[in-house]
C-alpha cells in the first residue's frame, strides 16, 4: 500500500478555453494538436493537454518550460481564456494492480480498460469530491485534486485500499 | 445508478449532473417593458407537466456544459438529451 499513491511531480497547470483561431494558435505554441474528441488527452514530452469540455482543456507542463507565457504570446490576438491553476490543484498518482478497484470505491465511472482506456481523462467525482481522472497506464491513474480536498482524498484512498479482515 | 447521456460525454452516472429547471424559457428581450404580472409569469410560472418535460441539465462534474433533456416525470426516464440551442425533439410522451 505504501506505493499505491504518490504525489505527481511538480507541474504548471493552465485551463485554456477559446474558439478555433485561438486553439490553432495555442497548438502552434504547444507543438501538438489539442484533442478534439471528448475525454481524450494528447502529450508531447512533458506537456499534456487534457480535454475537459468542448472548448476547454487542462494543460499540464513542466514548471520551468514557461509554456503559459508562450501560450499567452501565441494567442494574444485572439479572444481566449487562459487561467493558471498551478496552485489550485495537486497531482496524485494512483498505481498498482489494485488501482482500478481502489478508485472504484468512490468513483461511479466504469474504470475497466475497455470503457476507460489509456489516455482517457475526465472530470468526475471521487467520494463526492471533484477530481480530474486521467488514465496514464494499464494500472496507473493521474488524479488532479483541488488542494483543499487533497488531505481528505488521501485519507479516503488509504482507507479504501485496506482489505477488511474477517474476525 | 441512473445513467444520463451527456450530448458531449456519453452515458454518465447521475452523481455528475445537476438539474437546471425547465428548458426553452427565453429571457424577455426588453425586461423593462414588462409589467409585474408578465415578469412574474417569466420568472416563476412553469409548465410542471405530468409526462414528457423539457429540462436543462448541467454535466457539472464532467464537461460542465449545459444541455437539454426530455424526461418523463412519471417514470424518471430520460427519453432523449440534446445540445443547448437545438430545438426540442418532436416526441409524444404518455401524457404530452
Amino acid at each position: 500500500m505504501a506505493d499505491l499513491m504518490t504525489n505527481a511531480p511538480s507541474m504548471a497547470r493552465h485551463v485554456l478555453r477559446g474558439r478555433l483561431e485561438a486553439l490553432l494558435a495555442a497548438e502552434g505554441a504547444l507543438g501538438f494538436a489539442l484533442p478534439r474528441e471528448a475525454c481524450r488527452s494528447a502529450s508531447l514530452n512533458d506537456a499534456h493537454a487534457l480535454w475537459l469540455g468542448p472548448d476547454e482543456w487542462l494543460i499540464l507542463s513542466a514548471p520551468e518550460a514557461g509554456l503559459g507565457d508562450r501560450l499567452e504570446g501565441a494567442m494574444g490576438a485572439h479572444p481566449h481564456s487562459l487561467v493558471e491553476v498551478t496552485d489550485r490543484q495537486v497531482g496524485l498518482v494512483v498505481s498498482g494492480i489494485e488501482a482500478e478497484a481502489v478508485l472504484s470505491v468512490g468513483c461511479p465511472l466504469d474504470l475497466d480498460q475497455a470503457a476507460f482506456p489509456i489516455g482517457m481523462c475526465t472530470r468526475t467525482v471521487l467520494s463526492k469530491a471533484e477530481i480530474v481522472l486521467w488514465r496514464t497506464g494499464p494500472e496507473t491513474f493521474h488524479l488532479e485534486v483541488w488542494r483543499s480536498f487533497a488531505a481528505y482524498l488521501r485519507a479516503f484512498l488509504t482507507a479504501s485500499a485496506v482489505v477488511p479482515v474477517a474476525d | 445508478m441512473l445513467l444520463i447521456t451527456c450530448p458531449h460525454c456519453g452515458p454518465r452516472p447521475e452523481l455528475e449532473f445537476v438539474h437546471g429547471g425547465e428548458a426553452h424559457i427565453a429571457r424577455p428581450a426588453q425586461p423593462e417593458a414588462l409589467n409585474a404580472e408578465e415578469w412574474t409569469e417569466y420568472l416563476y410560472m412553469r409548465a410542471n407537466p405530468k409526462g414528457l418535460h423539457a429540462e436543462r441539465w448541467r454535466h457539472l462534474h464532467g464537461c460542465a456544459r449545459f444541455f437539454n433533456a426530455l424526461r418523463d416525470t412519471t417514470t424518471d426516464q430520460f427519453v432523449v438529451t440534446y445540445k443547448t440551442g437545438e430545438a426540442r425533439p418532436d416526441l409524444k410522451g404518455p401524457a404530452a
